[in-house]
């Protein structure tokens, strides 16, 4: 966005309404070059949200809502992020300005400090690891991993992303490593793969899961569209 | 623990299922959008398209099969069934598939699955076998042995051993097909489908012979797979997903039921 601009509602016209809408609610998808990023774009305009996949500073700040998907490692995607800029993007709009941001899957694990994955140093924007599943779980069972399927979640503290989603329903994993925050407040939801682990995290405005909420049905649907009310 | 899964496979030639669904009156059955839909509410965890399409100009059908599912379904979708190379996977990626199913393509080429695994992750990438029963020898110390073009083809090679080298090339996922039970609806191979399981430490899929309820719970203990790929026992309309979960949920695998959003009750109230 150049200098004389004064944000999304300054660049439209009169009567021009649903653009006016449309920009102010727009909800853009951090494009830093991993894959999966369109579904969850398809996901968001089935529920009726307008989203666009970017990495132009611009078009994240005048975006109503940020969310941050993919598959991927670690230390590939903070260096993606910080080959685009995008690592002071987000700490200004999510730390600074307040903006909604939802994490997916490796979007949970590079909130944190740091990713036992390619010892990857992360965002920072809430204290803790993401460690590595072991290869044994409880009482010495063979735990395969990468854990690859539908996993109950347990609501540990209500929250408004959960509205209208069932306590102990389940969703799509994909991961190697888990989050683990360093403050158990911010844990909202966890789940047992060999060990008990955090599944979803909230904090003022940030939330995020470890599953694919884009690929958990009509729960993970729902849930979507409820990070949209947020 | 994780749910097992039960996958739905749905057969597509030049862009319609083969297979239909007799009972359904207000469902185009040769349409995949369609077919794909009424498995998605029924509660299946995943749905498997392959292509089976003979001709290689009409492939491009099948992208845009994917892309129109994609754009309804929100489960994990796998197509597969004639994909040759990487731009191959990434065409059916891009329109929407989460994984790619390789089978003949990577017996010729097992670069193929080190390639894709490394260009799209591990978790892209499903390695499906069609594996025959042979006598038990030198080269086939498991007795079973890996064929490729739909069984026409024996490649020499020991399943067991493949299924190995599948996992160590990079693949996140091995579907496993019993050609001598494709079809009869006797039950899948339970002992090759366990003999993989327990070599490998990534999810197994069973597939070939479902034809009975029992099948699949005989699937998930004595052969220990992840997840069981269903076709015609669901398009004929003898069983439905939510029928199969109920029966497997009273025997006590762990399965997904298949919840809509409604009212929840809220963590710390009273129950």
């Amino acid at each position: 966005m150049g200098p004389n601009e004064r944000g999304p509602l300054g660049a439209a016209g009169a009567g021009d309404y649903h653009a006016l809408w449309g920009l102010a609610s727009m909800i853009a998808i951090i494009d830093y070059g991993a894959g999966n990023l369109a579904s969850v774009a398809r996901a968001l305009e089935y529920l009726g949200r307008r989203c666009e996949i970017t990495d132009r500073p611009g078009k994240i700040s005048a975006a109503a809502r940020l969310v941050l998907p993919g598959v991927g490692a670690a230390g590939a995607t903070m260096r993606n992020l910080k080959a685009r800029g995008l690592v002071e993007v987000l700490r200004r709009e999510v730390l600074e300005r307040g903006k909604p941001l939802l994490g997916i899957c490796i979007g949970i694990q590079v909130l944190l400090e740091r990713s036992e994955e390619d010892d990857a140093q992360c965002l920072g924007f809430v204290e803790g690891r993401a460690l590595r599943f072991g290869a044994t779980g409880a009482l010495g069972r063979r735990l395969k991993v990468p854990q690859f399927g539908w996993n109950r979640v347990r609501q540990e503290r209500s929250h408004p992303l959960f509205e209208g989603v069932p306590d102990q329903a389940y969703f799509y994993y994909a991961n190697s490593y888990y989050p683990e925050p360093a403050r158990a407040e911010v844990v909202i939801a966890t789940s047992e793969y060999g060990r008990r682990f955090c599944a979803v995290l909230a904090r003022d405005n940030l939330v995020a899961t470890q599953f694919h909420l884009e690929k958990s049905g009509p729960l993970g649907l729902r849930m979507l569209d409820n990070f949209c009310r947020l | 623990m994780l749910a097992r899964r039960i996958i739905p496979c749905l057969d597509v030639r030049a862009g319609k299922v083969t297979k239909g669904v007799r009972f359904l009156e207000n469902v185009d059955v040769g349409d995949p959008v369609a077919m794909a839909r009424h498995y998605y509410e029924q509660g299946a965890d995943e749905i498997v398209f392959y292509d089976i399409t003979a001709s290689n100009e009409r492939r491009g059908i099948m992208v845009e099969v994917v892309r129109a599912v994609a754009r309804e379904i929100f489960i994990p979708l796998t197509v597969g069934g004639g994909l040759r190379t990487v731009a191959d996977m990434r065409a059916v990626l891009l329109a929407g598939a989460d994984k790619v199913s390789i089978d003949s393509g990577a017996v010729r080429d097992p670069q193929l699955i080190t390639q894709g695994a490394r260009e799209f992750g591990s978790q892209c990438v499903v390695l499906s076998m069609q594996v025959k029963q042979a006598a038990a020898g030198a080269h086939l110390p498991a007795g079973y042995e890996v064929v490729i073009d739909g069984g026409r083809t024996f490649t020499g090679r020991d399943a067991l051993a493949w299924a190995r080298e599948g996992e160590a090339r990079g693949a996140g996922e091995l579907c496993v097909n019993s050609i001598d039970r494709d079809g009869t609806a006797e039950g899948y191979e339970l002992r090759l489908t366990r003999l993989i399981s327990e070599a490998v430490a990534i999810p197994v899929i069973a597939s070939g012979g479902a034809g009975e309820p029992r099948h699949l719970l005989e699937a998930f203990t004595e052969g220990a797979a992840d997840a069981a790929l269903v076709a015609s026992m669901l398009h004929y309309g003898q069983h439905t997903v939510a029928g199969l979960k109920r029966f497997l949920a009273e025997r006590g695998v762990p399965v997904r039921e298949l919840a809509w959003p409604g009212a929840a009750r809220q963590p710390g109230a009273p129950k």
